[in-house]
């Protein structure tokens, strides 16, 4: 009989690129370190791999998370630790937009079961995969804290509330044509932090 | 409706901004603490209030505060938790998308009462839209002189900064907080020592929940006693209650403890009654990890009181008959929902958010969510059913941190209040595969993850 | 002068008192009783800082929390990190409670651990199989798959054998208090965490190889003894050398005169009273390259000791199996 409880991480590669933050960005990463007390610069691992994430081409690669870990002074396995810890930070490649469907209790009992299966229907794609033009990412997560205005999802960090099937068409319509002109979705972690 | 004390001022336009904050009365609590009062006068007040932790134990904050180590000679820290992740709560995102000033007056004024230089905000990763304007409000603060050097010209000084999370609902946990917070996996620390001592850094700390220490602020304003007097008995105060599930007005609700369930759920002006007229079936009434009750043992106590939107009444006849008051987070179920794949459901999300550090939460959820979706869709044994009791049973009180009990609650719970409906889906199971069943309208099978095993990392 | 303040603690563990310094925790005051009392410790290592706290397996009761506040703990402790306090009563195996828990615990690591001890290398040194012996039920309540990682290399040296793994963290511990930079961790999360360098690495500084003798199971095998020898085959025998890096004493596991493997020097309780160096463990196979004391006393429960090599006088061939039908008739 087939073991349907194989559990196979994919394995990374070192490709040994050349990465680092524009000059911009690097002066908030050392500002941002600077919130935490000296020694500790450890604490801002989380906020930087938002960052890196974001402005280094939308997952982190080895490469990425050994820059990060330089920057820091840390151990590259204490990054990989963390990274694969937390189920916002992305490993491999992602679509431009990451449509992340909510699919715990409250949003179920709103149908955010239908909302998942509308989207796998549309773009055809299964939760996990990228569609062939890389433009949309699918992924179940749990409780995005909207559950009154359930169901909900989130692309690329930003919510979209009470959906149904015909507002999440014209969603993914509205963010081709985004993706066709270039326009970011949303603004940076960079901003935020002020 | 009257008798809001956290959202008094949410309807003001503009109140997100420090002016119109300030112009409403904000930040005076904040003189009145620092020039009128000594740090142990504030922390008094707060003991008095009867204020207790909002985040979903109800430990009276005073107490904790009184647990600091205050002998220790290295730095303070008070941490907000802002990890809001617990399903069906979203009180602390609805308090600080609103009014982010109210929240950083509560920290100063906490802060001055412990001693803390510095403090920070944890926040769930997945709101990158609060940490904005939470910054921006920190900002305001800063620019208007109740935040930095020299606080209003006193010798107190404290920085407040926004540490966001990635996407784990066990940084909720305060060890685990703190852990993700210094930069690692968010794995639970064994206690003792507690974070009184042994905190941020090994330095003393408190961590508290947004809504408690947002409280903070209206409580020096009105005095611990009057803030004592409303509400009833121990739970004193308004609570914020995040409504959601099959009713007809989803929201935040503050309400005075001791408002009863039913009026809760019935009264127009909170959730308005059940969704497309149907009836009442069960509510979890704190957060998914909190028992769920049936209607009639929801409405009324096993004694037959009514039961009360308190501490204490949701609590009445333990966990045999009663539930708890948890975060606040109130999900309503219609007649028509099923509680296995609710539970199911539940279950998922606890293996999914199981830290994986010590065994019995890290086997133990697994199983139990196995055993569930076998139930679900059909292919489950009688013997299944008493065997999740047993396993949920081995998880409780036997874990590192609290997630091993919220995660063998709801099953536990559900099995005790609805075992007849588990018992429908192993002798029915041609009913519960083929066709849609609960409120559900969909093809069960079409929903099931491809890996088979329900764990979707990618 | 400090050690003249230090304040003793009476504690009771299964009706035996004890007194132990301010600061002890209630399994090693058990261990200073020692015998059936000490509660199984699967990731608790008293020489790794930080460890402990996590397989629950060493849960006992507190039924008295002090002489001073007298009140039961509400919940079963992790005995390895509670610290004891003065008049504290603590149950271990009197408390039906806690050998109940204990079932409950040995279950659930077993729930996804292979029952491959057949093949395995750990097998008769495992302190899993110990547990199981002790606590395990005869039949698995699950009908569901054990979950499956490939296996993989870590290092020349170092089997990784992710499906026996308990998480217990200890080789985490161990490579970063015993090495100068930790190259493996814990990755991922919940039931689908594993150890793991996560990419293509070779954990080879200096030290390493104490994972090997720190893992309670299978895990973490020395390739350089992978399917040699079942251990009961072998006899371990005290050995020492001159060594720059290490004190060199060790145990070196031999077959005739002929070392198979070399590994640290384990106490009663199974943990490693000096680490060792790679150097001794993986390269130094020739009896030349070691002084031979004499044979180790293995005091745990072990078939390891069941073929009686400590009554040889020197290391000699012997045919086990034809010792152990002597010894049946």
């Amino acid at each position: 009989m087939q073991n349907d409880n194989i559990i196979q991480h994919p394995q990374f590669i070192r490709e040994g690129k050349q990465v680092a933050f524009a000059p911009g960005t690097l002066k908030k990463v050392h500002e941002l370190i600077l919130r935490y007390p000296e020694g500790q610069q450890k604490s801002a691992l989380l906020p930087l791999l938002h960052i890196a994430q974001e402005e280094l081409g939308g997952h982190l690669s080895v490469d990425i998370m050994d820059y990060v870990a330089s920057l820091l002074g840390i151990q590259p396995v204490e990054v990989y630790e963390v990274a694969t810890f937390y189920s916002m930070f992305y490993l491999d490649n992602m679509g431009k937009y990451v449509i992340e469907v909510c699919r715990t209790g409250p949003c179920a009992l709103a149908g955010s079961e239908q909302i998942l299966a509308h989207l796998r229907d549309v773009l055809e794609i299964k939760p996990g995969e990228t569609t062939p033009d890389g433009i949309f990412s699918l992924r179940e997560v749990e409780c995005l804290g909207s559950c009154g205005t359930a169901p909900v999802m989130q692309v690329n960090t930003e919510y979209y509330e009470k959906l149904t099937p015909g507002k999440v068409d014209r969603l993914l319509e509205d963010l081709r044509e985004y993706a066709n002109k270039n326009k970011p979705g949303g603004s940076t972690w960079v901003e935020k932090f002020c | 409706m009257g008798g809001k004390i956290l959202l008094a001022s949410i309807d003001i336009p503009g109140i997100r901004e420090f002016g119109v904050y300030r112009a409403s009365g904000g930040y005076a609590a904040v003189e009145q603490a620092l020039r009128g009062m000594t740090p142990a006068q504030v922390g008094n007040e707060v003991t008095k209030s009867g204020l207790r932790g909002r985040g979903g134990a109800g430990f009276p904050t005073g107490l904790k505060w009184s647990f600091l180590d205050r002998k220790s000679d290295k730095p303070r820290y008070l941490v907000c938790n802002a990890d809001e992740s617990e399903p069906g709560t979203f009180k602390d995102r609805y308090l600080m998308h609103h009014l982010p000033h109210l929240l950083i007056e509560g920290l100063i004024i906490s802060s001055y009462a412990l001693g803390v230089k510095t403090c920070y905000i944890y926040i769930r990763g997945e709101f990158k839209y609060l940490v904005g304007i939470l910054e921006t409000a920190i900002r305001e603060a800063n620019k208007n002189g109740f935040l930095g050097e020299r606080i209003l010209g006193t010798d107190f000084s404290l920085n407040i900064y926004v540490h966001p999370g990635a996407g784990a609902y066990i940084c909720g946990e305060e060890t685990a907080l703190l852990e993700s917070l210094e930069g690692k996996r968010g794995n639970p620390r064994i206690k003792p020592p507690f974070p009184a001592f042994k905190g941020l850094y090994g330095c003393p700390t408190v961590v508290n929940n947004v809504e408690t220490l947002a409280t903070v602020a209206p409580i020096i304003r009105m005095g611990g006693e009057a803030y004592a007097k409303i509400g009833r008995g121990k739970s004193t105060g308004t609570k914020l209650i995040s409504a959601c599930g099959n009713i007809n007005n989803p929201g935040v609700y503050e309400i005075e403890m001791g408002l009863p369930v039913e009026d809760f759920i019935y009264a127009p002006e909170y959730c308005g009654g059940i969704a497309n007229d149907k009836y009442l079936k069960a509510v979890i009434p704190g957060g998914s990890s909190v028992p769920i009750l049936p209607a009639d043992l929801m409405l009324n106590t096993a004694r037959g009181e009514k039961r009360l939107m308190t501490y204490e009444s949701l609590a009445d006849g333990e966990f045999a008959t009663g539930t708890m008051l948890g975060s606040g987070g109130f999900i309503v179920f219609d007649e028509d929902a099923c509680i296995v794949r609710n539970t199911w459901n539940l279950a998922h999300f606890y293996r999914h958010e199981s830290c994986g550090q010590c065994s019995p939460c890290r086997e133990g959820t697994g199983w139990m969510e196995r055993v569930l979706y076998r139930i679900e869709h059909g292919a489950g044994k009688m013997s299944d059913i008493d065997l999740l009791v047993r396993v949920a049973k081995n998880i409780e009180g036997n874990t590192i941190c609290p997630l091993g009990d919220a995660a063998a609650w709801p099953v536990a719970s559900a099995i005790r209040h609805f075992r007849r409906e588990f018992e429908y889906h192993v002798k029915h199971p041609e009913v519960v595969k083929n066709t849609s069943h609960g409120a559900l309208n969909y093809e069960v099978e079409s929903m099931i993850p491809d890996s088979g095993t329900g764990v979707n990392y990618w | 002068m400090r050690g003249l303040t230090t304040k003793k603690m009476k504690v009771t563990i299964d009706n035996i008192p004890v007194e132990v310094e301010d600061g002890t925790t209630i399994l090693q005051a058990a261990r200073k009783i020692g015998g059936k009392v000490v509660p199984p410790a699967m990731c608790y290592y008293s020489k790794l800082k930080g460890s402990g706290g996590k397989c629950r397996t060493c849960l006992v009761k507190v039924s008295q929390g002090s002489a001073k506040d007298p009140r039961p703990m509400p919940k079963l402790v992790a005995s390895c990190s509670t610290p004891v306090q003065d008049g504290m009563v603590v149950q271990n195996l009197t408390s039906p409670e806690v050998v109940e828990a204990r079932k409950g615990i040995v279950e659930f690591l077993l729930l996804n651990h292979p029952l491959d001890c057949p093949v395995c290398d750990q097998a008769g040194e495992c302190d899993l199989q110990d547990l199981s012996f002790g606590y395990g039920m005869e039949e698995t309540a699950t009908e569901d798959d054990r979950r499956e990682f490939p296996m993989t290399d870590i290092g020349e040296n170092i089997k990784l054998h992710m499906n026996r793994c308990i998480l217990c963290y200890r080789c985490v511990y161990a490579a970063d208090q015993l090495t100068d930079k930790r190259l493996h961790g814990v990755l991922y999360r919940g039931d689908v965490s594993e150890i793991g360098t996560f990419i293509r690495n070779a954990v080879t500084n200096e030290f390493s190889g104490n994972m090997i003798d720190v893992c309670p199971v299978g895990a973490l095998t020395d390739k350089t003894f992978r399917f040699k020898s079942r251990v009961w085959f072998l006899k371990p025998m005290n050995a020492h050398r001159e060594c720059a890096r290490c004190a060199g004493k060790t145990v070196a596991w031999m077959f005739g005169n002929e070392i198979y493997r070399v590994t640290g020097r384990k106490d009663q309780f199974g943990e490693v009273e000096e680490f060792i160096c790679n150097e001794c463990r993986f390269e130094k196979k020739d009896a030349g390259d070691w002084v031979i004391e004499g044979p180790r006393h293995i005091s745990r429960q072990s078939v390891i000791s069941a073929n009686h090599y400590e009554e040889m006088t020197e290391p000699s061939v012997i045919d086990p199996i034809a010792g152990k039908m002597e010894k049946d008739e």
